[in-house]
């Protein structure tokens, strides 16, 4: 298997306005891939491309094509090759936005939900990928005696991470982290980091972030993108100490952004 | 700078600002000063403030008092009729004295059977509607139409519902031609609730399921569904009460001047069939102000009381049933 997912000249417009132009990028399986740029450089649509939620903004079009796990994610319908099943593709892709969203569900089945829709009953296994899923997100010695309380009565810190545990509950071959530490303390944040170096050894995780030096401590490659446009894309070392790019290095280096 | 008001912390105010005295902040002559003094724009502020809650009031209250009135007066006027016979018995005599059993049983059928098909019918649209719609032109069109649909005076219903009902669908004059007529007089209300309901649900959890795979029926019934039905109910169950008073959708289409019933078992509660036509608490009363000589007016008063507190109970039960649910509503 060559690379987990491949960007093929990619680019999103929405309306007028143009949110990635031109993107070609390959995502190597069972890394931790970091994504950085400053506000509106198209990181968090390039996520979106990944399973298709960019069909949920009527606006936006995509050109070029994505490729997740040899399938080609745009032309869902066109060859049995191609992801028929936008659902399986999304069940295969876990994703986890800035902005926290418990659903209206007790604790459990915020974590149980994609579980119980994929077909998932016995409560049995159902309690053990509860479990393991809260363990990985950090969240299970907070909420282990309350899983009846409502998703959304938790903290901002805690929802944040009930999302990732969500993200996780349904076994995604791919992981998209958006922001993910954006409302979660920094000792939290790096026990969460040092649960994603463990989990890169089954799975590919993409990292959007904006702390930068989140990017150098977990990256394995990094992809520097400005106004939609990738600037440069290497092994995580070489971008931070060697930037081909004169911005690049004024970016890693704080100068601007 | 909040902290220098305080005494204690004037000497670090001062080592702030070199060559200030120490006087307490906001005293007058301090160049806080000006900040503690009302301008004549608050001043404008609080007046308007006080204007508005004013006219607010008034307007509640002018609501308030005809709506006593109303019911005071009627209920002083019908005191004399008003018994339990008075529900349970037929009207006799030409319907110059008895009760108004028929009528109300005829009331409750017509409004059953309308909700009947008119609430599954009138929800599932709004699911569509707000749910999988694309916003397009055709979609468009048809929330126009529904908006209008829910202005058309309902006399327009009720020719409507004689060329549909009665005469095209070769219902006849019966029960369901008036049930199906004030079934498509509620419908567009019915839709638009449905679709505020709906809208009111927070777009991100759909997103949040969608990311899961979840497909969009799931998110319907999981999500959105749950945490919608009691705005969705309130608006079905205040159409019952507008069913129930509606005179016109059902003058042409199925009601009748006068029609016995047994007053006692189980025929007394199931007397209709579809086929057959009956009489309505509205048009029972109308009859009985304008086409009948020699009626006591407590008879009328007393089937305009029973009329509201019909009315009322319906409202009444659907304003606890969206406390109990909202009671549960999960954020």
């Amino acid at each position: 298997m060559g690379c987990a997912i491949q960007f093929d000249d990619v680019s999103v417009h929405y309306g007028a306005k143009t949110a990635l132009r031109h993107v070609t990028l390959a995502v190597p399986p069972r890394q931790i891939f970091g994504i950085i740029g400053p506000a509106n450089s198209g990181k968090t649509t390039l996520l979106k491309c990944i399973n298709r939620t960019l069909d949920f903004t009527p606006s936006a079009r995509m050109s070029g094509k994505v490729v997740v796990a040899g399938r080609d994610v745009a032309a869902a319908c066109r060859s049995a090759k191609d992801w028929r099943n936008v659902y399986e593709l999304r069940r295969r892709v876990g994703m986890v936005f800035p902005l926290p969203v418990g659903l209206p569900l007790s604790v459990y089945e915020n974590v149980a939900y994609a579980p119980r829709r994929a077909g998932i009953h016995d409560r049995g296994e159902l309690d053990a990928l509860v479990e393991q899923c809260l363990r990985a997100a950090m969240l299970w010695d907070e909420v282990r005696d309350r899983l009846d309380l409502l998703g959304t009565r938790l903290s901002g810190g805690q929802q944040q991470r009930l999302t990732l545990a969500r993200a996780l509950s349904h076994r995604p071959e791919i992981l998209c982290l958006d922001e993910f530490s954006i409302a979660i303390d920094p000792v939290t944040t790096m026990k969460i980091e040092d649960v994603l170096l463990e989990l890169k050894e089954q799975i590919t995780i993409v990292l959007v972030t904006n702390l930068v030096q989140q990017a150098r401590r977990l990256a394995d490659r990094t992809a520097f993108l400005i106004a939609g446009g990738l600037i440069e894309e290497g092994e995580t070392e070489q971008i931070f100490s060697r930037p081909a790019n004169r911005l690049t290095e004024r970016y890693v280096n704080g100068e601007f952004g | 700078m909040n902290e220098p008001l305080e005494a204690k912390s004037a000497e670090e105010h001062d080592e702030l600002r070199e060559g200030q005295t120490a006087r307490p902040v906001g005293a007058p002559g301090t160049p806080g000063h000006e900040l503690f003094t009302a301008t004549p724009v608050e001043r404008w502020k609080q007046v308007a403030e006080n204007i508005a809650r004013f006219v607010c009031l008034l307007a509640t209250l002018a609501l308030i008092v005809p709506m006593a009135a109303i019911l005071t007066y009627l209920l002083v006027q019908a005191w004399p009729a008003l018994s339990f016979s008075f529900l349970v018995e037929n009207p006799h005599d030409y319907m110059t004295t008895g009760g108004i059993w028929a009528p109300l049983v005829g009331t409750f059928w017509l409004v059953w059977i309308s909700l009947l098909i008119a609430a599954p019918v009138g929800v599932l649209a709004g699911v569509y509607l707000n749910e999988y719609a694309r916003d397009n032109w055709f979609t468009r069109i048809i929330n126009l139409a529904v908006v209008n649909l829910a202005g058309v005076p309902s006399i327009i219903h009720a020719l409507f519902g004689v060329g549909a009902f009665v005469m095209f669908a070769g219902m006849g004059r019966s029960l369901l031609a008036a049930s199906c007529t004030l079934a498509v007089m509620t419908l567009p209300v019915i839709i638009t609730s449905t679709r505020e309901a709906l809208a009111a649900v927070p777009i991100a959890f759909r997103e949040a399921c969608w990311n899961l795979g979840a497909s969009r029926w799931q998110t319907i019934r999981t999500i959105v569904l749950p945490n919608s039905i009691s705005g969705i109910l309130t608006g079905v169950i205040l159409q019952v009460s507008r069913a129930a008073g509606e005179t016109a959708p059902i003058l042409f289409t199925g009601a009748v001047f006068f029609s016995t019933l047994p007053e006692h078992g189980a025929g007394a509660f199931f007397p209709y069939g579809l086929g057959d036509r009956c009489m309505a608490l509205s048009m029972h009363l109308f009859t009985l102000s304008t086409q009948v000589r020699g009626v006591t007016p407590a008879l009328q008063y007393g089937t305009a009381v029973v009329l509201i507190g019909l009315v009322l109970a319906v409202n009444s039960l659907s304003i606890g049933l969206r406390i109990y649910l909202r009671s549960r509503k999960k954020w």
